[in-house]
């Protein structure tokens, strides 16, 4: 994912002079056969990569803001809160490293509240692509439009991709199970031979209410996101408000588990590999 | 300067900022009266100055000016802080015509400055200069020192920094404000910042290919 977003971030940079890139040295490599000028690197200072993009959207420029996403979204909250949204200004938000992309690295490169976070605030529209493919069109339009934007890439893929927009993969009734991103092949593996739809959203912000409602059958629900479990909760379980329904919210844990290994071993340990997933939504759903 | 007082006198119930607001009082009289090239009548102009009040605590003096020049009714002081008004404690830009950065969280204006620096060049525009000012106990931010760093050694010299030194930074700064810019590549002065003269020659003299700070010395808050 993080190749596709080079790639079209470098093109964007040729077909649309309004485009700035802001970097604090991560991925800078990456694009060293750029020559835009309007491709900044600050160095290490994530306060002031935060800040100048706002100053460059202040300008009248649509900001790419890129770095490691604890770093991005994390360290500079109070610059995203207010650098952006407080001006009254946007930008792009592109981070990699999602919630455990890098075990190896520890908890410090692990960023799994950062939609979380964003919930916080108005009018993010958030993208979590589940494969490479899926990145071009989505960072396309982010940087087309006007609106705050966050685009979470992860090394983590499905086999293939799929349409972003919410919409049904697998199944044709029984309780809806939404895997979001990349979370969907190990939902897929994990429902083989149960009675339930299985849908997918790349664009979990702003939530397809409508395309939920449509789908959700049975008082029964699912969710499965790749971040801080239960981020999706409250708007979820909102959208079906005039109805009776349960919610199963699965998804990483909050505890610091301090361990490394690999991206499966955590998968494993916040139960969201193909047999914790079974075993979750079997015991949710009863026999 | 007496009718900026009176203007000033108008807007009330920020007596914890007042020493904030008179420090500022002639660097703004200064700014908005000999330097800044801003148009109230078009104040979205492409081409105009843009001031960032980055230090937004104290504001009476600065909504004084902005309604001295045109930018709003003043009237607008007489209610401020109201439910009803535009004008806070801080201030805001979506609310209040000729204010270019919403502030009140210390350390965010010379960050902003400076993309905003560094946007007006990337698109060409190499007649308007962003102008910012900072408090020096503001400076105790970090978010400043990667700024000054950043903007220091890229040579961005459309942004002019304006540190307001009342002595009011809990542990000064040893050695002076002014060397902390000018270690980065800053060209810098240090002047009276009650004078307008001498503050009108320091915000108007810049070096090409250097940012430009100056540091207006004011009585100490706490004298």
């Amino acid at each position: 994912m993080r190749n596709s977003f080079i790639e079209t971030t470098t093109a964007l940079l040729d077909e649309d002079p309004r485009v700035a890139v802001v970097l604090a040295d991560i991925s800078s490599a990456a694009f060293d056969d750029v020559r835009s000028e309007r491709l900044v690197n600050v160095g290490i200072r994530e306060q002031l990569m935060v800040g100048v993009a706002g100053g460059l959207a202040l300008a009248g420029l649509r900001p790419i803001v890129h770095t490691y996403a604890p770093f991005l979204v994390e360290r500079a909250f109070e610059q995203v809160k207010l650098d952006f949204g407080h001006q009254g200004v946007t930008g792009v938000l592109v981070s990699v490293g999602a919630s455990y992309d890098w075990t190896e690295g520890g908890y410090t490169h692990m960023s799994p509240r950062d939609v979380a976070l964003l919930d916080t605030m108005p009018g993010w529209r958030v993208h979590v692509p589940g494969h490479g493919d899926e990145v071009d069109g989505l960072l396309r339009s982010a940087v087309a439009g006007d609106e705050q934007v966050y685009i979470r890439l992860s090394t983590r893929t499905n086999r293939e991709a799929h349409a972003p927009e919410l919409h049904k993969v697998r199944g044709d009734d029984g309780p809806l199970v939404l895997a979001v991103g990349p979370a969907l092949d190990n939902v897929l593996a994990a429902t083989e031979g149960l009675d339930v739809t299985v849908a997918y959203t790349a664009t979990p912000r702003p939530l397809d209410v409508a395309g939920l409602r449509a789908l959700v059958t049975t008082p029964e629900l699912v969710v499965v996101e790749p971040y801080l479990a239960g981020t999706s909760a409250h708007l979820v379980y909102d959208a079906l408000n005039d109805r009776p329904r349960r919610l199963l919210s699965l998804g990483v844990g909050r505890e610091e588990l301090r361990v490394y290994g690999t991206p499966a071993d955590h998968d494993r340990l916040h139960g969201l590999d193909p047999a914790g997933l079974r075993a979750s939504i079997t015991g949710f759903l009863g026999d | 300067m007496e009718q900026l007082l009176a203007l000033r006198q108008r807007f009330t119930g920020d007596d914890k900022h007042l020493p904030s607001a008179t420090s500022t009082m002639d660097v703004l009289w200064t700014l908005y009266d000999r330097v800044l090239r801003i148009d109230p009548a078009k104040p979205d102009a492409d081409d105009r100055d843009r001031f960032f009040l980055s230090k937004g605590h104290g504001p009476a003096l600065f909504y004084a000016v902005l309604a001295d020049k045109g930018f709003f009714p003043a009237e607008w002081l007489d209610d401020a802080a109201m439910v009803t008004s535009p004008l806070g404690h801080h201030p805001d830009r979506i609310l209040v015509p000729g204010v270019e950065m919403s502030a009140g969280s210390l350390g965010h204006g010379l960050p902003l400055a400076t993309g905003t620096a560094l946007g007006l060049r990337l698109q060409g525009l190499t007649t308007p200069r962003v102008y910012v000012l900072l408090g020096d106990a503001e400076l105790d931010e970090g978010s400043n020192h990667e700024a000054i760093a950043y903007a220091g050694a890229t040579g961005l010299d459309n942004l002019v920094a304006v540190v307001v030194d009342n002595s009011s930074a809990s542990h000064g700064w040893p050695g002076g404000i002014a060397s902390r810019f000018a270690v980065n590549g800053w060209s810098t002065a240090t002047v009276d910042g009650r004078d307008h003269d001498a503050l009108e020659t320091a915000l108007t003299t810049l070096l090409p290919g250097r940012p430009h700070v100056v540091v207006a010395l004011v009585e100490p808050k706490n004298a």
